[in-house]
């Protein structure tokens, strides 16, 4: 029997608004316990909640990003259930009219890129936290989260693999950054995922029950789940066993256990919202959300490999953010050679920004800073190793490249009268290693070269030192 | 469609998801009343709406919402102080068991 898995990706991503969905709440993450909270969000008698305009613009711009259908026409419902951290009894959600439908996600693959389907996106608000594990008996309550707005945004079954799972959830994570309307936070929770796994039998009817994934916290912890899952499944429809459908808990020791069946899953008799007027969007509404548009992370990346020729690798890393592609392409633009700007900014760039934890928008290094860097490089004016220590500079300092130079007395030695007597004194010194090239040892060149270097503390420039050393060994 | 009948494991199922303890006398009683509403709404069956859009709020409205601007939140304490039970920060229920 061949076997396919086949998983469904439902992601809630919370919207970066500065009030709540419903109420003028302040948003910020991790403020003390119920201090973030009013009338409406813990559903005090006679309060009303108002939907928040930004909330549903963002909604919109989200589903003009995954290609969506906007609904001229979408309502509010009521998601009833009982539990301690939902203030009214029941979640304002969306149900039978969702904001937007029919979307899909464009993803890397092995075999090339893939599909996935986006069956909707619709808007919701968020529920209190529980405070696990407090003295005595008791659970407490923080509401500061109740009543945030959040985008659930849920998937076809089309993915088949943890690892198109992954790069699903990093290119939804991309874009969303992207277009700014989520921070993308899976550790704090502004962006969580729940997958749905299940395996069937590849031209045939049997397949295992729907299973739903809660308690990850992480791309990794996603990936480690779906795979644990897939393997779960396949081993049991290879078994002829049955499966029930259920929802079950990610473990941190690397395992899935039952949480719920889905026999004694919650009946949300959802029904639409009386508190709330229906949603209307218009031709003209959408449109002017979708001039907010920025160029998209997919076109930014094409056309960096047209415009500045960059490989497909180098243009996938200079576009994993809206602030990463924006530096490099101003960067690019003010240097001759895109391709060292794009070198730098993947390695000694990342490197020191990832080590100081310094996000880019408040790196010292500017554009036209790393541009000069690789123009005194390209001139010959430094070498590629004291330019990286003229970057490290850079970063602490955000001083000119030029000018670090200078201050250091860094400039490289690219003359050759300069060097000639530098180069007669290891000759003398190293009579053996002259010798041994003589005699045909090429690698006996390295010994003059390295003393060379020392005596000019690095400042010769060492491909004019190898040239002139071979022309003088050569004579 | 309105059903007209409803059954008494309907009723206990949803005294369940109301979380309510009922008595077999109460569940009785209930399913009584629950058929006797049901029966009344089924009268509006008779109306013609042939044509006509469903609706979701009587008010024929649409898109009342508000700039998002953040509001002064509510004072704690005062929050607190109608909970039956909290510790100065946060409310106090009993101990939520791992399942939801
Ligand atoms: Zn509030």
């Amino acid at each position: 029997m061949t076997t396919q898995p086949l998983i469904g990706l439902e992601v809630h991503a919370q919207l970066l608004t500065a009030s709540k969905m419903f109420c003028g709440c302040p948003t910020e993450f991790g403020a003390p316990p119920n201090t973030q909270v009013c009338p409406i969000c813990t559903a005090q008698p006679g309060a009303l909640p108002v939907p928040n305009q930004r909330a549903v613009e963002m909604t919109i711009l989200t589903g003009l990003a995954l290609h969506c259908d906007i609904a001229p026409r979408s309502v509010f419902a009521r998601k009833n259930y009982f539990y301690p951290d939902l203030t009214k009894n029941y979640q304002i959600s969306q149900y039978e009219q969702p904001l937007c439908e029919n979307g899909y996600v464009l993803i890397d693959t092995e075999s090339g890129p893939k599909r996935i389907r986006v069956r909707r996106v619709h808007l919701e608000e968020d529920t209190g936290k529980n405070i696990h594990g407090g003295a005595g008996a008791a659970s407490r309550i923080d509401f500061n989260r109740c009543g945030l707005p959040l985008m659930e945004i849920v998937s076809e079954p089309d993915l088949t693999s943890a690892d198109e799972c992954r790069a699903y959830l990093q290119k939804l994570q991309l874009i969303l950054r992207w277009i700014g309307v989520c921070n993308g936070n899976m550790e704090e929770g502004s962006m969580r995922c729940e997958p749905t796994v299940n395996v069937i039998e590849v031209g045939g009817s049997a397949k295992t029950a729907l299973v739903e994934i809660k308690n990850l916290a992480s791309f990794r912890a996603v990936h480690q789940a779906v795979d644990y899952e897939i393997l779960r499944h396949t081993r049991a429809l290879l078994a002829g066993e049955s499966t029930t459908r259920e929802t079950r808990r990610w473990l941190a020791e690397g395992r899935t256990e039952t949480m719920r069946s889905k026999e004694e899953a919650h009946d949300y008799r959802y029904f639409p919202e009386p508190d709330l007027m229906p949603l209307e969007v218009d031709e003209a509404m959408v449109t002017r959300i979708g001039a907010d548009m920025p160029e998209g992370p997919d076109e930014v990346r094409e056309r960096l490999i047209e415009q500045y020729e960059l490989s497909s690798y180098d243009a996938t890393v200079m576009t994993q953010s809206r602030e990463f592609a924006a530096f490099f392409e101003a960067a690019a633009g003010a240097a001759e050679d895109p391709k060292a700007v794009a070198n730098w900014m993947q390695g000694d760039f990342a490197r020191l920004l990832n080590e100081t934890g310094t996000p880019l928008a408040e790196s010292k290094v500017s554009p036209a800073g790393l541009a000069d860097l690789v123009r005194l490089i390209a001139d010959g004016a430094i070498s590629g190793k004291m330019a990286k220590t003229v970057f490290e500079r850079m970063f602490e300092t955000g001083k000119a490249p030029a000018l670090i130079v200078d201050e250091e007395g860094m400039s490289q030695i690219s003359d050759t009268s300069a060097l000639e007597p530098v180069i007669d004194k290891a000759i003398a010194d190293n009579p053996e290693a002259v010798e041994n090239y003589r005699s045909g040892k090429k690698k006996a060149l390295g010994a003059l070269v390295g003393q060379i270097m020392k005596e000019t503390k690095g400042q010769a420039n060492p491909a004019l030192v190898n040239e002139l050393l071979v022309q003088r060994l050569g004579e | 469609m309105i059903p007209v009948s409803v059954t008494r494991d309907d009723v206990a199922h949803v005294a369940r998801l109301a979380r309510l303890a009922m008595s077999e006398q109460e569940l009785d009683q209930m399913h009584g009343y629950f058929e006797a509403i049901l029966e009344h709404f089924a009268k509006l069956a008779a109306v013609d709406t042939e044509g006509v859009e469903p609706t979701s709020h009587p008010l024929a409205r649409a898109n009342v919402t508000r700039e998002d601007c953040v509001t002064e939140p509510m004072d704690r304490t005062k929050l607190l102080a109608n909970a039956p039970l909290a510790d100065g920060e946060c409310f106090l229920v009993p101990q939520i068991m791992e399942d939801e």
